[in-house]
Protein backbone atom coordinates (compact mmCIF):
# COMPACT_ATOMS: atom_id res chain seq x y z
CA UNK A 1 0.00 0.00 0.00
CA UNK A 2 1.17 3.72 -0.67
CA UNK A 3 0.14 6.47 1.61
CA UNK A 4 -2.58 7.17 -0.12
CA UNK A 5 -3.84 4.11 0.12
CA UNK A 6 -3.08 2.57 -3.05
CA UNK A 7 -2.47 -1.22 -3.74
CA UNK A 8 1.16 -1.54 -5.43
CA UNK A 9 1.18 -4.11 -8.00
CA UNK A 10 4.88 -3.52 -8.78
CA UNK A 11 7.40 -2.58 -6.26
CA UNK A 12 11.20 -1.52 -7.42
CA UNK A 13 13.58 -1.11 -4.39
CA UNK A 14 17.47 0.41 -4.69
CA UNK A 15 17.39 -1.12 -8.15
CA UNK A 16 21.12 -0.50 -9.68
CA UNK A 17 21.67 -1.75 -12.88
CA UNK A 18 24.80 -1.07 -15.52
CA UNK A 19 26.17 -2.35 -18.83
CA UNK A 20 29.79 -2.82 -18.52
CA UNK A 21 30.94 0.51 -17.39
CA UNK A 22 27.76 2.93 -18.06
CA UNK A 23 25.79 2.79 -15.20
CA UNK A 24 21.55 3.00 -16.23
CA UNK A 25 19.87 3.32 -12.70
CA UNK A 26 21.88 4.41 -9.04
CA UNK A 27 19.57 2.65 -6.61
CA UNK A 28 16.30 3.88 -7.72
CA UNK A 29 12.70 2.81 -6.33
CA UNK A 30 9.81 2.64 -8.19
CA UNK A 31 5.91 1.75 -6.98
CA UNK A 32 3.02 0.98 -9.73
CA UNK A 33 -0.09 1.26 -8.36
CA UNK A 34 -2.39 -1.50 -9.36
CA UNK A 35 -5.33 -0.66 -11.92
CA UNK A 36 -3.48 2.38 -12.85
CA UNK A 37 -1.76 4.03 -15.94
CA UNK A 38 1.95 4.63 -14.90
CA UNK A 39 4.07 6.03 -16.83
CA UNK A 40 8.28 6.70 -17.05
CA UNK A 41 8.64 9.31 -18.45
CA UNK A 42 12.93 10.59 -19.13
CA UNK A 43 15.47 11.30 -22.14
CA UNK A 44 16.42 8.76 -24.71
CA UNK A 45 18.90 6.92 -23.66
CA UNK A 46 17.94 6.78 -19.97
CA UNK A 47 17.54 3.32 -20.14
CA UNK A 48 13.39 3.19 -19.89
CA UNK A 49 13.24 0.00 -21.73
CA UNK A 50 16.30 -1.48 -20.00
CA UNK A 51 13.48 -1.02 -16.77
CA UNK A 52 10.93 -3.14 -18.93
CA UNK A 53 13.14 -5.71 -19.02
CA UNK A 54 14.03 -5.44 -15.73
CA UNK A 55 10.95 -5.87 -14.42
CA UNK A 56 10.37 -8.91 -16.90
CA UNK A 57 13.19 -10.83 -15.55
CA UNK A 58 15.16 -11.15 -19.11
CA UNK A 59 17.45 -9.28 -17.66
CA UNK A 60 19.34 -9.17 -13.81
CA UNK A 61 20.18 -6.02 -11.80
CA UNK A 62 23.17 -6.02 -10.39
CA UNK A 63 21.65 -4.49 -6.93
CA UNK A 64 17.88 -4.31 -5.80
CA UNK A 65 14.89 -5.83 -6.29
CA UNK A 66 11.74 -5.80 -8.16
CA UNK A 67 8.50 -7.19 -6.50
CA UNK A 68 5.39 -8.11 -9.40
CA UNK A 69 2.51 -8.66 -7.29
CA UNK A 70 4.92 -9.82 -4.20
CA UNK A 71 6.99 -12.02 -5.76
CA UNK A 72 10.55 -11.10 -6.25
CA UNK A 73 11.33 -11.48 -10.02
CA UNK A 74 15.01 -12.27 -10.08
CA UNK A 75 14.74 -14.74 -7.06
CA UNK A 76 12.40 -17.01 -9.24
CA UNK A 77 13.57 -20.12 -11.16
CA UNK A 78 13.04 -20.52 -15.14
CA UNK A 79 9.99 -22.43 -14.89
CA UNK A 80 8.37 -19.67 -12.06
CA UNK A 81 9.20 -17.11 -14.02
CA UNK A 82 7.93 -18.00 -17.18
CA UNK A 83 4.75 -18.36 -14.99
CA UNK A 84 4.79 -15.00 -13.40
CA UNK A 85 5.57 -13.73 -17.07
CA UNK A 86 1.65 -15.38 -18.31
CA UNK A 87 0.58 -13.10 -15.97
CA UNK A 88 2.44 -10.08 -17.70
CA UNK A 89 2.06 -8.75 -21.30
CA UNK A 90 4.65 -6.25 -23.08
CA UNK A 91 4.43 -4.36 -26.08
CA UNK A 92 7.36 -3.86 -27.69
CA UNK A 93 8.23 -0.71 -29.84
CA UNK A 94 7.99 -2.57 -33.25
CA UNK A 95 5.47 -4.84 -32.08
CA UNK A 96 7.83 -7.79 -32.06
CA UNK A 97 5.15 -9.52 -34.41
CA UNK A 98 6.77 -13.36 -35.38
CA UNK A 99 6.70 -12.48 -39.18
CA UNK A 100 6.10 -16.66 -40.68
CA UNK A 101 2.88 -15.92 -38.85
CA UNK A 102 -0.52 -13.76 -39.94
CA UNK A 103 -2.03 -11.23 -37.35
CA UNK A 104 -4.43 -13.92 -36.36
CA UNK A 105 -1.83 -16.79 -36.13
CA UNK A 106 0.06 -14.08 -33.84
CA UNK A 107 -2.54 -12.89 -31.44
CA UNK A 108 -3.43 -17.37 -31.11
CA UNK A 109 0.17 -17.39 -30.61
CA UNK A 110 0.35 -17.42 -26.40
CA UNK A 111 -3.21 -19.06 -26.46
CA UNK A 112 -1.77 -21.68 -28.23
CA UNK A 113 1.12 -22.11 -26.38
CA UNK A 114 0.01 -22.05 -22.83
CA UNK A 115 -4.12 -22.42 -22.71
CA UNK A 116 -4.65 -25.70 -24.07
CA UNK A 117 -7.95 -24.37 -25.33
CA UNK A 118 -9.84 -26.13 -28.46
CA UNK A 119 -9.54 -24.16 -31.70
CA UNK A 120 -12.94 -22.95 -31.72
CA UNK A 121 -12.73 -20.87 -28.75
CA UNK A 122 -9.17 -19.68 -29.49
CA UNK A 123 -10.56 -18.41 -32.89
CA UNK A 124 -13.22 -16.43 -30.67
CA UNK A 125 -11.14 -15.20 -28.55
CA UNK A 126 -8.58 -13.81 -30.79
CA UNK A 127 -11.07 -12.51 -33.07
CA UNK A 128 -12.36 -10.97 -29.68
CA UNK A 129 -9.29 -9.28 -29.34
CA UNK A 130 -8.70 -8.35 -32.48
CA UNK A 131 -12.01 -6.37 -33.11
CA UNK A 132 -11.08 -4.67 -29.63
CA UNK A 133 -7.93 -3.11 -31.47
CA UNK A 134 -10.16 -2.58 -35.12
CA UNK A 135 -8.44 -5.05 -36.85
CA UNK A 136 -10.62 -7.92 -36.70
CA UNK A 137 -10.60 -7.38 -40.94
CA UNK A 138 -6.88 -7.72 -40.72
CA UNK A 139 -6.47 -10.74 -39.36
CA UNK A 140 -5.22 -13.29 -42.40
CA UNK A 141 -2.49 -10.21 -43.28
CA UNK A 142 0.52 -10.67 -42.82
CA UNK A 143 2.90 -8.13 -40.28
CA UNK A 144 4.78 -7.30 -43.42
CA UNK A 145 1.36 -5.98 -45.19
CA UNK A 146 0.64 -3.37 -42.69
CA UNK A 147 1.52 -0.11 -40.97
CA UNK A 148 3.46 0.27 -38.15
CA UNK A 149 1.12 1.74 -36.37
CA UNK A 150 -1.29 -1.44 -36.96
CA UNK A 151 1.57 -3.78 -35.93
CA UNK A 152 1.73 -2.46 -32.48
CA UNK A 153 -1.99 -2.69 -32.07
CA UNK A 154 -1.87 -6.58 -33.03
CA UNK A 155 1.07 -6.91 -30.84
CA UNK A 156 -1.32 -5.31 -28.33
CA UNK A 157 -4.25 -7.36 -28.89
CA UNK A 158 -1.49 -10.47 -29.04
CA UNK A 159 -0.51 -8.80 -25.63
CA UNK A 160 -3.55 -8.96 -23.68
CA UNK A 161 -4.61 -12.25 -25.71
CA UNK A 162 -4.14 -14.08 -22.01
CA UNK A 163 -5.58 -11.77 -19.68
CA UNK A 164 -2.57 -10.23 -18.12
CA UNK A 165 -2.66 -8.43 -14.75
CA UNK A 166 -0.13 -5.97 -16.49
CA UNK A 167 1.01 -4.28 -19.28
CA UNK A 168 4.06 -2.61 -19.74
CA UNK A 169 4.38 -0.34 -22.99
CA UNK A 170 7.95 -0.14 -24.54
CA UNK A 171 7.32 3.94 -26.52
CA UNK A 172 4.26 2.96 -28.06
CA UNK A 173 3.46 6.62 -29.59
CA UNK A 174 7.39 6.91 -31.48
CA UNK A 175 7.03 7.85 -34.82
CA UNK A 176 3.14 7.24 -35.36
CA UNK A 177 1.23 9.63 -37.58
CA UNK A 178 -1.28 11.78 -35.07
CA UNK A 179 -4.53 9.40 -35.75
CA UNK A 180 -3.26 6.01 -35.20
CA UNK A 181 -1.07 8.01 -32.33
CA UNK A 182 -4.71 9.30 -31.11
CA UNK A 183 -5.92 5.79 -31.68
CA UNK A 184 -3.16 4.18 -29.32
CA UNK A 185 -3.65 6.30 -26.82
CA UNK A 186 -7.44 5.58 -26.49
CA UNK A 187 -6.77 2.07 -26.84
CA UNK A 188 -3.83 1.78 -23.88
CA UNK A 189 -6.78 3.81 -21.40
CA UNK A 190 -9.71 1.97 -22.82
CA UNK A 191 -8.15 -1.48 -22.62
CA UNK A 192 -6.63 -0.64 -18.43
CA UNK A 193 -10.26 0.40 -17.64
CA UNK A 194 -12.21 -2.70 -19.55
CA UNK A 195 -10.07 -5.42 -18.78
CA UNK A 196 -8.75 -4.21 -15.03
CA UNK A 197 -5.00 -3.85 -16.07
CA UNK A 198 -2.05 -2.29 -14.61
CA UNK A 199 -0.31 -0.58 -17.39
CA UNK A 200 3.20 1.24 -17.02
CA UNK A 201 3.93 3.00 -19.72
CA UNK A 202 7.64 3.99 -20.61
CA UNK A 203 7.59 7.09 -23.53
CA UNK A 204 9.02 10.45 -24.08
CA UNK A 205 5.87 12.01 -25.69
CA UNK A 206 5.83 14.15 -22.68
CA UNK A 207 1.81 15.81 -24.18
CA UNK A 208 0.40 12.39 -24.81
CA UNK A 209 1.71 10.86 -21.45
CA UNK A 210 0.72 13.35 -18.95
CA UNK A 211 -3.04 13.35 -20.89
CA UNK A 212 -3.72 9.61 -20.52
CA UNK A 213 -1.90 8.53 -17.23
CA UNK A 214 -2.60 8.60 -13.77
CA UNK A 215 0.79 8.87 -12.12
CA UNK A 216 4.60 9.69 -13.62
CA UNK A 217 7.93 9.18 -13.14
CA UNK A 218 10.50 11.21 -14.58
CA UNK A 219 14.04 9.30 -14.79
CA UNK A 220 17.17 10.84 -15.75
CA UNK A 221 20.83 9.85 -15.16
CA UNK A 222 19.75 6.90 -12.92
CA UNK A 223 17.81 8.47 -10.80
CA UNK A 224 13.97 9.37 -10.42
CA UNK A 225 14.04 13.40 -11.20
CA UNK A 226 10.34 13.56 -10.31
CA UNK A 227 7.21 12.09 -9.50
CA UNK A 228 3.41 12.68 -9.01
CA UNK A 229 0.22 12.76 -10.89
CA UNK A 230 0.42 15.01 -14.26
CA UNK A 231 -0.72 18.09 -12.53
CA UNK A 232 1.79 18.19 -10.18
CA UNK A 233 4.52 16.89 -13.09
CA UNK A 234 3.53 20.21 -15.55
CA UNK A 235 3.83 22.12 -12.14
CA UNK A 236 7.26 21.12 -11.86
CA UNK A 237 10.03 23.40 -10.90
CA UNK A 238 13.34 21.22 -11.29
CA UNK A 239 15.03 22.33 -14.01
CA UNK A 240 15.78 19.57 -15.46
CA UNK A 241 12.24 18.19 -15.50
CA UNK A 242 11.19 21.67 -16.98
CA UNK A 243 14.11 21.36 -19.95
CA UNK A 244 12.78 18.00 -20.81
CA UNK A 245 8.40 18.78 -20.61
CA UNK A 246 9.06 22.15 -22.32
CA UNK A 247 11.58 20.38 -24.90
CA UNK A 248 14.94 23.32 -24.54
CA UNK A 249 17.99 22.34 -26.71
CA UNK A 250 20.32 23.64 -23.88
CA UNK A 251 20.09 23.19 -20.36
CA UNK A 252 21.21 20.69 -17.50
CA UNK A 253 21.21 17.77 -20.18
CA UNK A 254 23.26 19.29 -22.32
CA UNK A 255 23.27 19.74 -25.98
CA UNK A 256 27.17 18.48 -26.40
CA UNK A 257 28.23 15.47 -25.83
CA UNK A 258 30.87 14.51 -23.18
CA UNK A 259 34.50 15.48 -23.93
CA UNK A 260 37.77 15.79 -22.33
CA UNK A 261 39.56 17.95 -25.20
CA UNK A 262 38.33 21.34 -26.18
CA UNK A 263 36.88 22.35 -29.16
CA UNK A 264 39.71 24.57 -30.50
CA UNK A 265 42.36 22.23 -29.50
CA UNK A 266 40.31 19.57 -31.47
CA UNK A 267 40.52 21.61 -34.75
CA UNK A 268 43.87 22.64 -34.91
CA UNK A 269 44.88 19.13 -33.84
CA UNK A 270 45.16 18.06 -37.78
CA UNK A 271 47.38 21.48 -38.35
CA UNK A 272 49.19 21.39 -34.84
CA UNK B 1 49.96 -11.50 -24.56
CA UNK B 2 47.59 -10.68 -27.47
CA UNK B 3 47.40 -14.20 -28.29
CA UNK B 4 46.43 -15.28 -25.13
CA UNK B 5 43.77 -12.95 -25.29
CA UNK B 6 43.00 -14.67 -28.73
CA UNK B 7 43.02 -17.88 -27.15
CA UNK B 8 40.93 -16.80 -24.47
CA UNK B 9 38.51 -15.26 -26.42
CA UNK B 10 38.33 -18.83 -28.80
CA UNK B 11 37.83 -20.72 -25.69
CA UNK B 12 34.96 -18.71 -24.09
CA UNK B 13 33.01 -18.73 -27.30
CA UNK B 14 33.76 -22.78 -27.01
CA UNK B 15 32.35 -22.71 -23.48
CA UNK B 16 29.20 -20.74 -24.98
CA UNK B 17 28.84 -22.81 -28.13
CA UNK B 18 29.56 -26.14 -26.01
CA UNK B 19 26.57 -24.88 -23.27
CA UNK B 20 24.71 -23.90 -26.30
CA UNK B 21 24.77 -27.15 -27.76
CA UNK B 22 23.21 -28.59 -24.66
CA UNK B 23 20.51 -26.41 -24.28
CA UNK B 24 19.36 -27.74 -27.41
CA UNK B 25 20.10 -31.35 -27.12
CA UNK B 26 17.92 -31.00 -23.46
CA UNK B 27 15.00 -28.94 -25.62
CA UNK B 28 14.90 -31.75 -28.14
CA UNK B 29 11.89 -33.47 -26.70
CA UNK B 30 9.69 -30.42 -26.74
CA UNK B 31 10.99 -30.44 -30.64
CA UNK B 32 9.12 -33.93 -30.52
CA UNK B 33 5.84 -32.74 -29.31
CA UNK B 34 5.73 -30.20 -32.39
CA UNK B 35 6.05 -32.17 -34.84
CA UNK B 36 4.17 -29.85 -37.53
CA UNK B 37 7.24 -26.92 -36.74
CA UNK B 38 9.42 -30.03 -37.12
CA UNK B 39 8.05 -30.90 -40.55
CA UNK B 40 8.09 -27.37 -41.47
CA UNK B 41 11.35 -26.59 -40.83
CA UNK B 42 12.36 -30.05 -42.78
CA UNK B 43 11.02 -28.69 -45.30
CA UNK B 44 12.69 -25.49 -45.34
CA UNK B 45 16.03 -26.50 -44.83
CA UNK B 46 15.48 -29.90 -46.70
CA UNK B 47 13.06 -29.62 -49.35
CA UNK B 48 14.19 -26.14 -50.76
CA UNK B 49 17.89 -27.40 -51.07
CA UNK B 50 16.93 -30.00 -53.18
CA UNK B 51 17.79 -28.37 -56.34
CA UNK B 52 21.36 -27.66 -55.57
CA UNK B 53 22.16 -31.44 -53.98
CA UNK B 54 20.62 -32.83 -57.01
CA UNK B 55 22.45 -30.56 -59.70
CA UNK B 56 25.45 -30.82 -57.75
CA UNK B 57 25.34 -35.03 -57.27
CA UNK B 58 24.78 -34.91 -61.16
CA UNK B 59 27.94 -33.19 -62.04
CA UNK B 60 30.11 -34.17 -59.12
CA UNK B 61 29.11 -37.96 -60.74
CA UNK B 62 29.38 -36.74 -64.39
CA UNK B 63 32.89 -35.52 -64.14
CA UNK B 64 34.27 -38.70 -61.70
CA UNK B 65 33.10 -40.42 -64.38
CA UNK B 66 34.88 -38.44 -66.69
CA UNK B 67 37.54 -38.57 -64.89
CA UNK B 68 38.12 -42.28 -63.68
CA UNK B 69 37.11 -43.55 -67.37
CA UNK B 70 40.43 -41.89 -68.83
CA UNK B 71 42.30 -43.07 -65.97
CA UNK B 72 40.98 -46.63 -66.06
CA UNK B 73 40.88 -47.52 -69.84
CA UNK B 74 44.40 -46.47 -70.06
CA UNK B 75 44.73 -50.35 -67.72
CA UNK B 76 41.47 -51.95 -69.79
CA UNK B 77 39.37 -51.81 -66.56
CA UNK B 78 36.90 -49.50 -67.48
CA UNK B 79 33.90 -52.13 -66.42
CA UNK B 80 35.40 -50.86 -63.12
CA UNK B 81 34.20 -47.51 -63.17
CA UNK B 82 30.80 -48.19 -61.69
CA UNK B 83 32.57 -49.00 -58.18
CA UNK B 84 35.20 -46.09 -58.70
CA UNK B 85 32.11 -43.67 -58.95
CA UNK B 86 30.41 -45.60 -56.14
CA UNK B 87 33.28 -45.36 -53.65
CA UNK B 88 34.07 -42.14 -54.16
CA UNK B 89 30.97 -40.90 -53.92
CA UNK B 90 29.66 -42.56 -50.11
CA UNK B 91 32.78 -42.66 -48.53
CA UNK B 92 33.93 -39.19 -49.12
CA UNK B 93 32.31 -36.62 -51.54
CA UNK B 94 28.79 -37.44 -50.92
CA UNK B 95 28.26 -36.39 -47.19
CA UNK B 96 31.48 -33.62 -47.54
CA UNK B 97 29.68 -32.24 -50.71
CA UNK B 98 26.03 -31.90 -49.17
CA UNK B 99 27.62 -30.61 -45.92
CA UNK B 100 29.54 -28.22 -47.41
CA UNK B 101 26.27 -27.68 -50.20
CA UNK B 102 23.51 -27.75 -46.80
CA UNK B 103 25.91 -24.92 -45.33
CA UNK B 104 25.96 -22.03 -47.73
CA UNK B 105 22.16 -23.02 -48.40
CA UNK B 106 20.83 -23.33 -45.62
CA UNK B 107 22.97 -22.78 -43.03
CA UNK B 108 23.33 -19.23 -44.09
CA UNK B 109 19.19 -18.82 -44.04
CA UNK B 110 19.10 -20.23 -40.51
CA UNK B 111 21.70 -18.01 -39.28
CA UNK B 112 19.95 -14.84 -40.71
CA UNK B 113 16.47 -15.93 -40.23
CA UNK B 114 17.30 -16.70 -35.94
CA UNK B 115 19.64 -13.54 -36.27
CA UNK B 116 16.78 -11.23 -37.69
CA UNK B 117 14.22 -13.10 -35.60
CA UNK B 118 16.63 -11.57 -32.50
CA UNK B 119 17.49 -7.49 -34.10
CA UNK B 120 13.83 -7.66 -34.50
CA UNK B 121 13.02 -8.48 -30.66
CA UNK B 122 10.99 -11.63 -31.64
CA UNK B 123 12.73 -13.61 -29.48
CA UNK B 124 12.87 -11.43 -26.68
CA UNK B 125 8.81 -11.09 -27.27
CA UNK B 126 8.47 -14.71 -27.29
CA UNK B 127 10.18 -14.86 -23.65
CA UNK B 128 8.22 -12.35 -22.05
CA UNK B 129 5.59 -14.61 -23.42
CA UNK B 130 6.68 -17.18 -21.48
CA UNK B 131 7.47 -19.03 -24.40
CA UNK B 132 11.19 -20.58 -24.42
CA UNK B 133 12.80 -19.51 -28.08
CA UNK B 134 14.79 -22.34 -27.61
CA UNK B 135 12.02 -24.68 -27.55
CA UNK B 136 9.64 -22.84 -30.09
CA UNK B 137 12.61 -21.43 -32.57
CA UNK B 138 15.81 -23.38 -32.17
CA UNK B 139 15.40 -27.30 -31.37
CA UNK B 140 13.09 -27.56 -34.25
CA UNK B 141 15.14 -26.24 -36.61
CA UNK B 142 18.25 -28.13 -34.82
CA UNK B 143 16.12 -31.42 -35.22
CA UNK B 144 14.77 -30.85 -39.02
CA UNK B 145 18.72 -30.10 -39.51
CA UNK B 146 19.78 -33.29 -38.64
CA UNK B 147 17.07 -35.33 -40.00
CA UNK B 148 17.49 -33.60 -43.30
CA UNK B 149 21.26 -33.98 -44.14
CA UNK B 150 21.07 -37.80 -43.81
CA UNK B 151 18.15 -37.82 -46.56
CA UNK B 152 20.11 -34.75 -48.67
CA UNK B 153 23.54 -36.74 -48.77
CA UNK B 154 21.22 -39.93 -49.79
CA UNK B 155 19.58 -38.17 -52.62
CA UNK B 156 23.34 -36.38 -53.69
CA UNK B 157 24.88 -40.10 -53.63
CA UNK B 158 22.12 -41.50 -55.70
CA UNK B 159 21.73 -38.64 -58.56
CA UNK B 160 25.79 -38.87 -58.46
CA UNK B 161 25.91 -42.48 -59.22
CA UNK B 162 23.13 -43.59 -60.63
CA UNK B 163 20.63 -41.30 -62.21
CA UNK B 164 22.53 -38.20 -63.81
CA UNK B 165 26.05 -38.71 -62.92
CA UNK B 166 28.11 -41.37 -63.20
CA UNK B 167 25.60 -43.51 -64.99
CA UNK B 168 24.72 -40.93 -67.76
CA UNK B 169 28.09 -40.36 -68.63
CA UNK B 170 29.93 -43.53 -68.11
CA UNK B 171 27.02 -46.00 -69.71
CA UNK B 172 24.98 -43.41 -71.33
CA UNK B 173 27.44 -41.51 -72.89
CA UNK B 174 31.34 -43.38 -72.74
CA UNK B 175 29.66 -46.82 -73.55
CA UNK B 176 30.68 -49.04 -70.20
CA UNK B 177 28.92 -51.88 -70.19
CA UNK B 178 25.08 -51.41 -68.16
CA UNK B 179 25.39 -54.65 -66.48
CA UNK B 180 29.28 -54.47 -65.40
CA UNK B 181 28.55 -50.99 -64.03
CA UNK B 182 26.20 -52.08 -61.49
CA UNK B 183 27.80 -55.24 -60.85
CA UNK B 184 30.99 -54.01 -59.52
CA UNK B 185 28.59 -51.64 -57.62
CA UNK B 186 26.85 -54.37 -56.14
CA UNK B 187 30.14 -56.41 -55.29
CA UNK B 188 31.82 -53.98 -54.45
CA UNK B 189 30.24 -51.97 -51.77
CA UNK B 190 29.56 -53.02 -48.60
CA UNK B 191 26.65 -52.29 -45.80
CA UNK B 192 29.88 -50.61 -43.83
CA UNK B 193 30.37 -48.12 -46.74
CA UNK B 194 26.76 -46.90 -46.09
CA UNK B 195 26.97 -47.08 -42.36
CA UNK B 196 29.89 -44.37 -42.97
CA UNK B 197 27.86 -42.49 -44.89
CA UNK B 198 25.16 -42.23 -43.18
CA UNK B 199 27.64 -41.43 -39.93
CA UNK B 200 29.48 -38.86 -41.47
CA UNK B 201 26.19 -37.27 -42.54
CA UNK B 202 24.80 -37.50 -39.17
CA UNK B 203 27.77 -35.68 -37.77
CA UNK B 204 28.17 -32.98 -40.38
CA UNK B 205 24.21 -32.18 -39.69
CA UNK B 206 25.11 -31.80 -36.01
CA UNK B 207 28.25 -29.76 -36.94
CA UNK B 208 26.63 -27.59 -39.53
CA UNK B 209 23.00 -26.94 -37.41
CA UNK B 210 25.20 -26.33 -34.42
CA UNK B 211 27.18 -23.77 -36.07
CA UNK B 212 24.31 -22.13 -37.71
CA UNK B 213 21.71 -22.11 -34.87
CA UNK B 214 24.90 -20.74 -32.67
CA UNK B 215 25.76 -17.74 -34.86
CA UNK B 216 22.59 -16.76 -35.35
CA UNK B 217 21.20 -17.05 -31.64
CA UNK B 218 24.42 -15.06 -30.46
CA UNK B 219 24.53 -12.42 -33.22
CA UNK B 220 25.00 -8.90 -32.61
CA UNK B 221 21.77 -7.31 -32.87
CA UNK B 222 22.25 -5.26 -35.97
CA UNK B 223 22.54 -5.55 -40.18
CA UNK B 224 26.05 -5.83 -38.99
CA UNK B 225 25.93 -8.63 -36.77
CA UNK B 226 23.22 -10.91 -39.18
CA UNK B 227 25.85 -10.44 -41.77
CA UNK B 228 28.55 -11.59 -39.75
CA UNK B 229 26.34 -14.58 -38.25
CA UNK B 230 25.50 -15.40 -41.75
CA UNK B 231 29.14 -15.50 -42.89
CA UNK B 232 30.70 -17.07 -39.69
CA UNK B 233 28.16 -19.66 -40.45
CA UNK B 234 29.36 -20.11 -44.09
CA UNK B 235 33.09 -19.95 -43.46
CA UNK B 236 33.03 -21.87 -39.86
CA UNK B 237 30.76 -24.82 -40.66
CA UNK B 238 32.66 -25.48 -44.43
CA UNK B 239 36.28 -25.54 -42.45
CA UNK B 240 34.48 -27.90 -39.79
CA UNK B 241 33.02 -30.34 -42.38
CA UNK B 242 36.28 -31.25 -44.03
CA UNK B 243 37.93 -30.86 -40.50
CA UNK B 244 35.72 -33.59 -39.42
CA UNK B 245 35.46 -35.74 -42.53
CA UNK B 246 39.60 -35.88 -41.83
CA UNK B 247 39.31 -37.26 -38.47
CA UNK B 248 35.89 -39.27 -39.20
CA UNK B 249 37.48 -41.34 -42.06
CA UNK B 250 40.81 -41.86 -39.72
CA UNK B 251 38.93 -43.27 -37.26
CA UNK B 252 37.43 -45.52 -39.75
CA UNK B 253 39.51 -46.53 -42.26
CA UNK B 254 40.14 -50.26 -43.18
Amino acid sequence: MTSDGQEILVRVRGLRFAFGPRLIYDGIDIDIPRGKVTAIMGPSGTGKTTLLRLIGGQWRPQAGSIEFDGVDVHQQSRRQLFELRKRMGMLFQNGALLTDLTVFENVAFPLREHSGLPDSMIRDIVLMKLEAVGLRGAAQLYPEQISGGMARRVALARAVALEPAMVMYDEPFTGQDPISMGVLMRLVRTLNEALGLTSILVSHDVQEVLSISDYVYVVAGGKVLERGTPEAIRDSQSPMVRQFLDGKPDGPVPFNYKTERDYATDLLGGAA
Amino acid sequence: MNLVKILGEFLRSLGEATLFLFTMVRALPAALLRPRLVVQQIYMVGMLSLIIITISGSFIGAVLALQGYRTLVQFGASSSLGALVAFSVMRELGPVMTGLLYAGRAGSSLAAEVGLMKATDQLSGMEMMAVDPIKRVIAPRFLAGIIAMPLLTAIFSLMAIGVAGGYLIGVVVLGVDDGSYWSQIHTGLHPHDVVETLIKSLVFGVAVNWIALYQGYHAAPTSEGVSRATTSTVVLSSLTVLALDFVLTAFMFR
